[in-house]
C-alpha cells in the first residue's frame, strides 16, 4: 500500500511578491492512478487575507480544513477580531503537533498579508507541525520536487501582482505536468492589500 | 519517526554492500545474509539537443548516504575516439546512478565503438551507437547496470541528437532530458524553457482559443545559460547535487569541455 | 501539560500494519556543537532542514531560547526539538517564578531528560543544552532516549563526526571567547561542507554570566549565485479560463463591514 500522502495526489505552492502574495493549487482528486474528480480545490480562505493550502490524504484535507474553519470562527468570536496569518500559522502548528503520535496526513501551506503592516507572509509545515518560514516560496504535495525545481529557477524577488501570477502559474502548471498524481486544472489566488484575485487556469486534462 | 534522525545516517542508507544485519521478525538467533550489489551515488545529468550542437552536463559530486566520496568525479565521457585521450571522439555518454556500473558501461561502449572504427575504418554514427547501447543494457536484463544513461552527438544531418535510456535499454531520441537524483527538479524547468510548455502568446485569443507559443531552436549561449541556472536551482534544493558542473558541447568542430564551480555545501 | 491527542493513533497504526509507511517529518540532518571557554559557553548550529534528500528550509533556526541565560541547539525531528524546547522553556520560567531564583542549567537538562525518557525515544529530539547560572558555566547533551552527557566540548547530529574532528584536533583547555567562537564556527563549517545533511549558514550563541549574544547567520558561506537571466514572463503568458476579483471595497455588498470610529485609547494592543 502506498503512502497516505500519495494516494489522492495534489500539489500546492505559495509565493511572495512585492506587497502581495500568491497561493495556488491543482484540482485533481484521485485514488492511486484513477482520477475521481477534477474539481477538488486545496486552498481555503480563513479571513480577508488568510489562506491555507492543504495537500495529502483527501479525507484529512477535508477534516483539517473544517477543523480550522471551526477554530478560526471560535477565535473570531472570543477575540472579536480577524486572525492574522502569523497567529493562524501558530494555530496550525500547535494543532498538528497535538497529534504528534497520530498525525493528520497533510502538508499545509499558509499565505497572507499581515493585517497591520501589509507585509507578505508565507510558511509551510510538515504533518506534525514543524513550521518552515520562507522569504521566497513554499511548496507541498506529490509534486514537491518538481515545484522546488521550478520555483528555485523561476522565482525572483519583488515581483508585482501580474508578474507573480505568471511565475506561480507557470511553476505550478509545469510541475504538475511532470507528476502523474497532480494536475487537471489549477486555482491561483493573488492576494493584495485591497483585493484578492482568484483565477482558474487552463491546464492539461490528463 | 525516530528513524528519521540518524546520528549515524549510514545505518539507514543503502551503504553496505554486504548486509548481515539481524532481521527484525526473524526467529531467535537467525541471521539473514544478503548481497546488496548496488549503491546510489547521487548526482544529476542533463542533455539538450540544439540545431547544430548538443550539450550534455552533469555535476561532479559522488555521494553515498550523507557522505561525499569525491567532489571531482565526472559523469560525462567521450566515446569512440581513436586514442585513450579521446581527442577525436564525436559522441558523449553521460551516466548517473551507481557510479561503478556507469564506469563499466562507459568502458563497454567505448571498446565497442573503438572496435567498430578499427573494423570499418570510420567512426560509429550516433544512431548506431545509440542502438548498440540499448543492446548492451538489455543484455543484462536480469542483473542490470544500475544507471540512467544519456547519449549525445550529431546525427547524419549535423543536427544535435540526444538519446535517453532506462536501466534495461528502453530508449528514445529526445529534444532534452534530465537524469539522476535531481531529474524531477530539472525536467519541468526544461519543458517550460526549452519546449515552451504551458506558454501562450499574450492576447492571441480568449481562454481555450489562446495560441501556444511557437517552439524555436535555441542558440548555444542560451542553452548554456539554461543548463547553469537549472543546476544552480537543483544544487539549492537537492543535497546530493553540487561541487562542480561539467559541460560538454558537441559541434561540427569537435567536443568542447567546460568546468564551472557549483556550491559545495 | 495537556498532553498529546492520540485519537488518530489507532487509525494510523492499522494503516501502518497494512504496510503504509510512516509520514516523512522534516528532519534537521544537522550539525550542532557546543564548547565551554573561560567565562562562558558557546553553542553553534548550521541552518539546513531536510526532508529526505530535499532541502526543506535553507535558513532555519536551530538555536532555541530556553531562558535568557540558557539556550539549546536541536537536532533530530524538527517539530520535536521546537516543541520540546518551548515546553521546557515555559515550565522553567514558571519554576523560576515560583522559586524566585534564576533557572539553573541542570534543572533544564533534568526536565528535558525526564520528558524525553517518558516518551522512550519516540520524541526525536537530540539537544545540546548550554547556559550560565549562579553555580557556573554548563554544557550538556541530551539524547532522545533520555541519556545525558556533561563535557567541555560536544557535537551532535549527522555532521557530529565532521565537527568532532575539528574539536579533537584544535580544542585546548582555557580558550578565550573569540577562540571558542572561531572553534565552534569551524566545527559547524566542517559539517556544512562534508556532511550532506548539513548546509547553508552558521548560527552562533555566546552565553556569559551577564548576557547572551545570539549571532544569527554569523557566517554565510553559501549565498546563492546570481541567476544568469531573468525568467519573468510577459503578462498574459498563462491561459486563464475564469477570473474573479474580490475587492475589500465591494465586500460590503455581502456582509456589513464597520470601521471602528472611536479613538484608539481603549483599543487592545494586538498582533505586534
Amino acid at each position: 500500500m502506498s503512502s497516505p500522502f500519495s494516494i489522492n495526489g495534489g500539489a500546492c505552492v505559495a509565493m511572495v511578491g512585492k506587497d502581495c502574495v500568491a497561493i495556488a493549487c491543482d484540482l485533481r482528486l484521485g485514488l492511486q492512478a484513477l482520477t475521481v474528480s477534477n474539481n477538488f480545490p486545496k486552498v481555503f480562505q480563513y479571513g480577508d487575507n488568510v489562506f491555507l493550502g492543504l495537500t495529502g490524504l483527501a479525507t484529512d484535507v477535508s477534516t483539517v480544513s473544517d477543523l480550522f474553519r471551526y477554530k478560526v470562527n471560535m477565535y473570531r468570536l472570543r477575540e472579536e477580531r480577524h486572525i492574522a496569518p502569523r497567529t493562524f500559522a501558530n494555530l496550525v502548528s500547535s494543532s498538528l503537533y497535538e497529534r504528534r503520535f497520530g498525525p493528520y496526513f497533510v502538508s499545509p501551506v499558509v499565505a497572507g498579508l499581515d493585517p497591520t503592516t501589509g507585509a507578505p507572509f508565507i510558511c509551510g509545515f510538515d504533518s506534525i507541525g514543524c513550521i518552515d518560514f520562507a522569504k521566497d516560496f513554499i511548496v507541498s504535495g506529490t509534486a514537491t520536487e518538481q515545484l522546488f525545481g521550478m520555483c528555485e529557477s523561476l522565482w525572483e524577488p519583488d515581483l508585482g501582482p501580474d508578474a507573480l501570477f505568471e511565475t506561480i502559474s507557470q511553476s505550478l502548471l509545469n510541475a504538475v505536468d511532470r507528476d502523474a498524481l497532480s494536475g487537471w486544472g489549477a486555482h491561483v489566488y493573488i492576494i493584495e492589500k485591497d483585493k484578492v484575485t482568484k483565477r482558474l487556469l487552463k491546464g492539461r486534462q490528463d | 519517526m525516530a528513524a528519521m534522525f540518524s546520528q549515524n545516517p549510514l545505518m539507514n542508507g543503502p551503504n553496505y554492500s554486504i548486509n548481515d544485519a539481524p532481521r527484525v521478525n526473524a526467529p531467535e538467533g537467525a541471521r539473514e545474509h544478503r548481497f546488496d550489489p548496488y549503491t546510489d551515488n547521487g548526482g544529476s545529468t542533463l542533455a539538450i539537443a540544439g540545431a547544430k550542437f548538443a550539450i550534455l552536463a552533469g555535476d561532479t559530486r559522488l555521494t553515498s548516504g550523507y557522505s561525499i566520496n569525491s567532489r571531482h568525479h565526472p559523469k560525462l565521457f567521450k566515446i569512440g575516439g581513436t586514442t585513450a585521450d579521446q581527442k577525436d571522439a564525436t559522441i558523449v555518454l553521460s551516466v548517473v546512478g551507481f557510479a561503478a556500473d556507469g564506469e563499466a558501461l562507459k568502458e563497454r561502449l567505448d571498446t565497442i565503438c573503438k572496435m567498430y572504427r578499427y573494423r570499418h575504418g570510420k567512426p560509429m554514427s550516433v544512431k548506431a551507437c545509440a542502438q548498440r547501447l540499448s543492446t548492451i543494457l538489455y543484455q543484462k536484463r536480469f542483473f542490470p547496470y544500475y544507471a540512467h544513461a544519456i547519449l549525445g552527438g550529431l546525427d547524419e544531418e549535423g543536427q544535435g541528437a540526444v538519446y535517453s535510456y532506462d536501466p534495461v535499454g528502453s530508449y528514445e531520441r529526445e529534444q532534452c532530458r534530465a537524469g539522476g537524483a535531481a531529474a524531477s527538479l530539472i525536467m519541468p524547468f526544461l519543458d517550460n524553457q526549452v519546449n515552451f510548455k504551458n506558454q501562450y502568446i499574450p492576447n492571441s485569443g480568449e481562454g481555450h482559443a489562446l495560441q501556444e507559443r511557437e517552439r524555436r531552436p535555441l542558440a548555444r549561449d542560451e542553452v548554456e545559460v539554461l543548463v547553469k541556472d537549472a543546476f544552480d536551482g537543483a544544487v539549492e534544493r537537492h543535497i546530493e547535487v553540487g561541487d562542480g558542473l561539467q559541460m560538454m558541447i558537441i559541434t561540427q568542430d569537435g567536443i568542447e569541455e567546460i568546468l564551472l564551480p557549483l556550491k559545495k555545501d | 501539560m495537556p498532553g498529546f491527542d492520540f485519537s488518530n493513533y489507532n487509525r494510523n497504526a492499522a494503516l501502518h500494519a497494512r504496510g503504509v509507511p510512516l509520514p516523512k517529518a522534516t528532519s534537521t540532518g544537522t550539525t550542532i556543537v557546543g564548547c565551554i571557554y573561560e567565562g562562558g559557553v558557546v553553542i553553534a548550529a548550521d541552518t539546513r532542514a531536510t526532508s529526505g534528500p530535499i532541502v526543506a528550509d535553507k535558513n532555519c533556526e536551530k538555536l532555541h531560547y530556553i531562558a535568557s541565560n540558557i539556550w539549546c541547539a536541536g537536532a533530530g525531528t524538527a517539530a520535536d526539538t521546537e516543541f520540546t524546547t518551548a515546553l521546557i522553556s515555559s515550565q522553567l520560567e514558571l519554576h523560576a517564578l515560583s522559586t524566585g531564583r534564576k533557572a539553573r542549567v541542570v534543572t533544564c537538562m533534568t526536565m528535558l531528560k525526564q520528558h524525553l525518557f517518558r516518551y522512550q525515544g519516540h520524541i526525536g529530539a537530540y539537544l545540546v543544552v548550554a547556559g550560565v547560572d549562579p553555580t557556573g558555566t554548563h554544557l550538556f547533551t541530551v539524547h532522545a532516549h533520555g541519556s545525558t552527557d556533561k563535557l567541555p566540548y560536544v557535537t551532535m547530529g549527522s555532521g557530529s563526526l565532521a565537527a568532532m574532528s575539528v574539536f579533537e584536533t584544535q580544542w585546548k583547555a582555557s580558550l578565550t571567547r573569540d577562540e571558542a567562537v572561531k572553534l565552534c564556527a569551524d566545527a559547524i563549517e566542517a559539517g556544512i561542507w562534508n556532511d550532506l545533511g548539513s548546509g547553508s549558514n552558521v548560527d552562533v550563541a555566546v552565553i556569559t554570566a551577564d548576557k547572551t549574544t545570539l549571532m544569527r547567520n554569523y557566517i554565510k558561506p553559501n549565498e546563492r549565485t546570481q541567476k544568469l537571466r531573468s525568467y519573468a514572463f510577459p503578462k498574459g503568458t498563462t491561459a486563464v479560463l475564469n477570473e474573479k476579483i474580490i475587492r475589500k471595497a465591494d465586500l460590503g455588498n455581502f456582509v456589513s463591514v464597520h470601521e471602528l470610529t472611536e479613538e484608539n485609547d481603549d483599543k487592545m494592543e494586538v498582533d505586534t
